[in-house]
């Protein structure tokens, strides 16, 4: 391994603030994307322990444990939690970390505006965890707010909506952060198609949150005047349409859940290479099918809707438009069994998360398409099935993408690696019990369970229970991964080499490890780029 | 046919679903996940964490229903299923295949050539989309046949509640609400210390049912005095959602041979009494069906009277 020249200068000069002021008035790339995964690990230890209190209810039939209404505040808060304070956040960090490092740039393109969008979250999330501490308790009409219901809810209603506007503009400003670094801070001669399809996948995102945060904030502020100051946007008895919401909720909601998976797929897109020992399979298609699935995404919102009462024009046009998103999907499954085709394979912690994704993820596609067809989906809608759906794809897609990331990029973060016996644990404890979680909610939606319900009827009870026990076990899992990420930043044994990974490719592997407080002070030169091309 | 009081539900009268529903699903795709199912519930119980066999391990598919449209959903339902197995099969059986056979440890050379090949790539982009197509105009056809609501025999006026519904037959003075049954009312309490296993159809059962014929053609508008709720019965094959200021139209026509209890639930999340706003639909012959409503007309009374229970204030 040759370090560069440039990369050994910067090591001298690698002065950082101390104290709190370091982390308070943080500029540095690096420093705010850690920042935020921290702040994402704290909400997705939050966020898993209400769903923790969920299975505990739904283990067995006859009401136990929480009321109703109570357990409708823990189902709600769970998928806030999740979606904005856990894995948006986690994207933002990772993207922090290493969009400067892959594309050789010194640091994101607007430092403070980066610290603001971090600083933000914390008062975001505060905010919105102070809804279960107010008279009334946490809003309990889903996530997706639907109104009049989201309107019977009392102090917390304008609480939660002032929390989404602070998270909506954290992300906005994190997008616009990604973006301007990308098309501004490129190393000479790293065109946008030599990039590396994590900085792909992250810029198409940051467009689409730049897109669809706004719309959001449009909704949720029509929720609040028609609470407040008496409009009737939604409220029929004023002229107004409670499907209005749906639409423009949708609107967002639809690219929002790319916004959670477009990134993965860079990840993964980086991680199965590296493991096979091979180059991706399909570079340019893989880059069209990321930027084909994120404009169908705004094309496809009304297949959430089918069962409200569309004109059938509609809703076969939203069907056909949603059957389509599979071709690019489809596309990129196929460039990644390729690039492990003929390859030389070892199964390391990342690889072993991004070949789980790739079973699993594929497994929410295909209960997907068979959504996406209108007449089942009239049976499948509000059911279990769609749970099953849709946390395969942000299960064991999204989030197993963030820690196959973290294994991957960590030993580069900290220069240190974590212990390898102890992550593969973590790895099959929660492929396994991922699936004894989910995969019975197919079942349980096709026979007939409702999504949503605080109790069931008896003889749902035995996949229930599967489910629960499934639950219980992944859910403790996962305390093995800040346990091992700790560790090996204590005391992980040094990496020393830039590489810990003998078939990455990529920019950032021509830094050492770890990587210096500021790196890329001088753009990498050709000779690196080419370098960080090869094996 | 059963003389139907209007009040209380038959316990003993059972709709097909739960009446070996499994036995209809199908032999091959039934036999294969019940040994699966039996796989597991035996380990369970060796293991002992679970209880031994229950009544629920064989709730794995769609109801068939007994509608023609419920049945025609359900083979789109099988279709889809069995497209997606044979994908699944072909897709990861190549992933296996590399992941057991190209492993650096038993030797294998990364092929660092094998960087696109446009031929492959237009081939397995092309096959899905004809596959697509062939999913889609059947789903499309049926599409059109369920959104047909015209030349109906009989209209009901849904109006769904926090938490219940009220059915209110047009042209007539006959109007019911319909809450859940009170014995699942009593043991669904927290700290109730009511084993839900005691009760008949514990959470499915409802106090006033909706009684329809079989063999017409039953047209429904549906909404909602309050929030959204959502109007379900998996055998008729009909999901529509609730909205208040609005109707939605529905409909359907249960087999003539099929009369029967048929049970199911609010689909939208309405509020603290999402999962106790079952619905429950009584099918009887025309001829029962007529009498029965020629007795709610004529005594002038109705089944319940009162308006539906207005929202609540709050939660
Ligand atoms: C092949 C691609 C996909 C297709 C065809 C598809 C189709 C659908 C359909 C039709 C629904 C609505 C089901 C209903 O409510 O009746 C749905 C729900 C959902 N999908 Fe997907 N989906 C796909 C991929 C994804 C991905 C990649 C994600 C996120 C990472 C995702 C996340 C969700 C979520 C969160 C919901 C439920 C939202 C809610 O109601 O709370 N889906 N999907
Ligand atoms: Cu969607
Ligand atoms: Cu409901």
């Amino acid at each position: 391994m040759t370090e560069s020249h440039e990369t050994a200068v910067h090591a001298e000069h690698d002065h950082k603030p101390h104290g709190w002021r370091r982390w308070v008035f943080a500029t540095n790339h690096k420093d705010i994307g850690t920042m935020y995964l921290i702040f994402s690990g704290v909400m997705f230890f939050l966020g898993g322990a209400a769903a923790m209190g969920i299975r505990a209810q739904l283990f067995k039939s006859g009401l136990e444990l929480f009321d109703p209404a109570e357990f409708n505040q823990l189902l709600t808060m769970h998928a806030l939690m999740m979606i904005f304070g856990a894995v948006m956040p986690a994207w933002v960090g990772l993207a922090n970390w290493m969009i400067p490092l892959q594309i050789g740039a010194p640091d994101m393109a607007l430092p403070r505006l980066n610290n603001l969008s971090f600083w933000i979250l914390p008062f975001a999330g505060a905010l919105l965890m102070s809804a279960f501490l107010v008279p009334g308790g946490a809003p309990a009409g889903g996530w997706t707010m639907y109104p009049p219901l989201m309107e019977q809810f009392g102090a917390s209603f304008p609480m939660v909506i002032f929390a989404i506007h602070l998270l909506g503009i954290s992300s906005i400003l994190g997008a616009i952060n990604v973006i301007v670094t990308i098309m501004n801070l490129r190393a000479p001669g790293m065109s946008l198609l030599r990039m590396p399809l994590f900085v792909w996948t992250w810029l198409i995102t940051a467009f689409l949150l730049i897109a669809v945060m706004p719309v959001l904030a449009g909704a949720v502020t029509m929720l609040l005047t028609d609470h407040f100051f008496g409009t009737s946007f939604f409220n029929a008895a004023g002229g107004g349409d409670p499907v209005l919401f749906l639409h423009v909720f949708w609107f967002f909601g639809h690219p929002e859940v790319y916004i959670l998976i477009l990134p993965a797929f860079g990840v993964i897109s980086e991680i199965i290479p590296t493991f096979s020992r091979k180059p991706l399979f399909g570079y340019e298609a893989m880059v069209y099918a990321t930027a084909s699935i994120a404009f169908l995404s705004f094309i496809v919102w009304g297949h959430h809707m089918f069962t409200v009462g569309m004109p059938v024009s509609a809703q076969l046009f939203f069907m056909l438009s949603t059957m389509l998103i599979a071709v690019p999907t489809g596309v990129k499954v196929f460039n990644w069994t390729a690039t492990m085709w003929r390859g030389s394979l070892s199964f390391e912690p990342p690889m072993l998360f991004a070949v789980a994704f790739l079973f699993l993820f594929t497994i929410g596609g295909f209960s997907g398409l068979m959504l996406a067809l209108v007449p089942s989906d009239y049976q499948y809608h509000g059911t279990y099935f769609v749970v099953a759906h849709f946390h395969y794809v942000l299960v064991p897609g999204a989030v197993f993408a963030i820690m196959g990331a973290v294994y991957y990029w960590l030993p580069k973060w900290s220069g240190r690696m974590y212990d390898m016996r102890l992550a593969k644990w973590h790895f099959w404890l929660s492929a396994i019990f991922v699936n004894v979680l989910f995969f019975p909610q197919h079942f349980l939606g096709l026979a007939g369970m409702p999504r949503r319900i605080a109790d069931y009827a008896p003889q749902f009870t035995d996949w229930n229970m599967v489910s629960s026990i499934g639950g219980f076990v992944f859910g403790a899992a996962q305390l093995l991964f800040p346990y091992i990420v700790w560790r090996c930043v204590r005391s992980g044994k040094p990496v020393g080499a830039n590489k810990p990974w003998e078939g990455a490719r990529g920019l950032e592997w021509e830094l050492p490890s770890p990587a210096p407080y500021h790196s890329w002070q001088e753009p990498p030169s050709e000779a690196v780029l080419a370098h960080g091309a090869e094996h | 046919m059963n003389k139907l009081s209007g009040t209380a539900c038959d316990a003993r009268q059972r709709g097909p679903r739960h009446s070996g529903g499994e036995a209809q699903e199908g032999p091959s795709h039934g036999a294969r996940l019940g040994k699966w199912a039996g796989m597991l519930s035996l380990a369970a119980a060796m293991t002992g964490t679970l209880p031994a066999f229950g009544s629920g391990w064989d709730l794995l598919n769609m109801p068939r229903g007994v509608t023609n449209v419920s049945t025609r959903i359900y083979s789109l339902h099988m279709m889809a299923f069995w497209v997606c197995v044979v994908l699944a099969a072909l897709v990861f059986g190549v992933m296996i295949w590399s992941l057991l056979f190209h492993r650096k440890s038993r030797g294998a050379v990364a092929d660092v050539t094998m960087v696109h090949n446009t031929r492959v790539e237009i081939v397995w982009t092309t096959i899905p989309v004809l596959i697509l197509v062939g999913m889609a105009i059947p789903a499309a056809r049926l599409l059109v046949r369920i959104n047909n609501n015209t030349d109906s025999e009989l209209s009901i006026r849904v109006n769904g509640f926090q938490w219940g519904w009220q059915y209110q037959y047009l042209g007539t003075n006959v109007s019911i609400v319909s809450k859940l049954a009170t014995s699942s009312d009593a043991a669904s309490m927290l700290d109730s210390h009511i084993n839900p296993r005691s009760v008949p159809h514990y959470l499915l059962d409802v106090d006033h049912p909706l009684v329809v014929p079989v063999g017409e053609k039953v047209r429904l508008l549906i909404t909602s005095v309050d929030v959204i709720h959502s109007w379900w019965v998996p055998d008729l094959g009909v999901k529509r959602s609730a909205i208040p200021g609005f109707i939605n139209e529905a409909s359907f026509t249960i087999d003539p041979d099929k009369p029967g209890v048929y049970r199911g639930q609010c689909a939208d999340l309405c509020g603290r009494g999402h999962a106790f706003m079952p619905i429950v639909v009584h099918a009887v012959s025309p001829a029962a069906f007529e009498t029965w409503l020629k007795q709610q007309e004529s005594a002038g009374k109705q089944v319940s009277s009162g308006e539906p229970a207005p929202p609540a204030a709050s939660t």
